[in-house]
């Protein structure tokens, strides 16, 4: 890494501000993203709901699905991210990118946290839905603070996941084959629709080793009046952390390979 | 030192195919140099190892006395790139592009919007600034990049094919923008190209590559007295690259061209 780490985030921020930037210019994508969360809590939600077939301790089914469609919404406009450096590969934008004097965990970085600001506005359409079905929403500034700290956190790890994923399979094609076969995964083997304590052993350990997990659990316990964290909030956030960096010092080591 | 950029030996292969074969070259502060070759001769596999996107297999190279593989961060500060696709991003207006790249290359934050400024005039497009970039012309894009590449004053520039896929007219003021990069700032350029005429125009030494071998390098007069006394300059090229029936490299032109067209929405 060259230079201060004042620079280095400087450098993470230059970039993170200019993706959002472009989101300025067409935010169109912003509306079409969130018909996905809408279906589920209004449609499935509803449903499952009367059904009452799933157990939810004493949360009411709706208030248990909330931050559960709030994660998937992070984990979606997330997992696709990575593609748009295979494009602006194919256009030459991350030749010059690489031939500047930025670090290379600092062009992944600042790529990955402007899918913060995806999330954050899925967030607030999110938010809408619930108080229209009546979640028993916690409005407290600190309850709030933590849901835009973890809805970033989950959307730069996430993001970066997937810009690992375009370095290793370098075309749009692959890349939406593979983008499909993980998402589906990820969110069904973990607690975002369901408790992990009525899967059966095999899924529940798959789903404890499953970032999207420890996304949901923390927002549960944040977002809902009454809410609580299976595995602790400390937990959570410690672990999305963890795996964040991990993705982060792995993507700057890959970034360089899209483009040769 | 007078000696910008030294390469000795530089080799680079993808498996089988040896895309670099052993070149040396160096190009002296305040030239314009110029690369010649046909598509596929190995141009673009030399630039990418000079600007450290692509480390060599054999040999080496420096820029301004850095090494590009040992010294790879010292380098990047010292050189611009414009690479042969437009890459401008299309999404942003120009003001801002140049604003990422400034932050990026570490002109410092009480001289930036100055700094802005000055490349916009200097290349003709303040009244477009705030333009989004897809509305700008080829011709346009290939200047704001060439803005972008001069924001931090490189000791280098390396312009990979800077006029393809672009009119006539747009040609020309491209050529003269880059003459003036010479004339007032004094940059030194390496260029990349397969027009004679750009060649022609811009450059005071040149080199020839052909399937990745360096077959030819001098000063324009040098080349065309080592082909014959009335050889012109497509004459050189053809000695040096072959006369072969050469119709792949034909059609990756065509390829080439079209792909930048599309990319203007033409």
């Amino acid at each position: 890494m060259t230079g201060s780490p004042g620079r280095f985030f400087a450098k993470t921020w230059a970039i993170a501000e200019m993706e959002v930037r472009k989101l300025r210019h067409d935010p169109t994508e912003l509306v079409t993203r969130a018909v996905q969360p809408a279906l589920w809590l209004l449609v499935f939600g509803q449903v499952f709901s009367r059904v009452r077939a799933i157990p939810t301790g004493h949360l009411s089914y709706m208030d248990f699905l909330m931050p559960g469609i709030l994660a998937q919404s992070v984990l979606f406009v997330s997992i696709f991210n990575g593609i748009s450096i295979i494009w602006e590969r194919d256009l030459g934008i991350v030749h010059k990118f690489l031939v500047s004097p930025t670090p290379r965990t600092a062009l992944v970085l600042g790529k990955s946290v402007s899918a913060g600001a995806r999330a954050l506005s899925q967030a607030v359409i999110i938010y809408a839905l619930a108080v229209a079905l009546g979640v028993d929403i916690d409005w407290s500034i600190l309850s709030l603070a933590g849901v835009l700290v973890l809805a970033v956190l989950g959307a730069t790890l996430f993001s970066t996941f997937s810009l690992i994923i375009a370095c290793i399979v370098k075309t749009r094609e692959r890349f939406m084959g593979i983008g499909q076969v993980l998402t589906m995964p990820l969110f069904f083997a973990s607690n975002a629709i369901y408790p992990t304590e009525i899967m059966p052993s095999w899924l529940k350990a798959i789903a404890h080793l499953n970032p999207l997990t420890y996304e949901v659990d923390g927002l549960r316990a944040l977002t809902l009046v009454g809410g609580r964290s299976v595995m602790g909030l400390g937990v959570d956030f410690a672990v999305l952390t963890a795996v964040l960096l991990l993705l982060v010092i792995i993507g700057g080591w890959m970034y360089p390979r899209i483009v040769t | 030192m007078p000696e910008v950029l030294c390469t000795h030996s530089l080799t680079r292969r993808f498996g089988d195919v040896v895309a670099v074969d052993s070149v040396t070259l160096s190009v002296d502060a305040g030239e314009i140099f110029g690369l010649l070759g046909r598509n596929g001769s190995g141009k673009t596999t030399l630039i990418r190892m000079l600007t450290t996107l692509l480390a060599p297999s054999a040999g080496n190279a420096a820029v301004g006395g850095f090494d590009v593989v040992r010294d790879a961060a010292e380098v990047r500060r010292l050189i611009g790139y414009v690479p042969q696709a437009l890459s401008a991003d299309g999404e942003l207006t120009a003001y801002e592009n140049l604003r990422v790249f400034a932050k990026l290359y570490d002109v410092p934050p009480a001289r930036r919007e100055a700094r802005i400024g000055e490349v916009l005039a200097f290349m003709g497009l303040t009244d477009h600034a705030n333009k989004l970039v897809r509305d700008y012309s080829g011709g346009m894009i290939r200047r704001l990049e060439i803005a972008q590449a001069v924001l931090h004053q490189p000791r280098l520039m390396f312009l990979d094919e800077p006029t393809v896929g672009l009119d006539p007219v747009a040609r020309e003021t491209v050529w003269e923008h880059i003459q003036r990069l010479r004339a007032d700032i004094g940059a030194t350029i390496f260029l990349t190209t397969h027009y004679m005429d750009e060649a022609e125009k811009l450059c005071s030494r040149a080199a020839i590559m052909r399937r990745g071998k360096l077959t030819a390098i001098g000063t324009l007069d040098q080349l065309k007295a080592s082909v014959g006394p009335r050889a012109n300059f497509d004459d050189v090229f053809a000695y040096y690259t072959g006369t072969g029936l050469d119709e792949d490299s034909a059609y990756a032109d065509t390829a080439a061209a079209r792909r930048a067209a599309r990319k203007l929405g033409g």
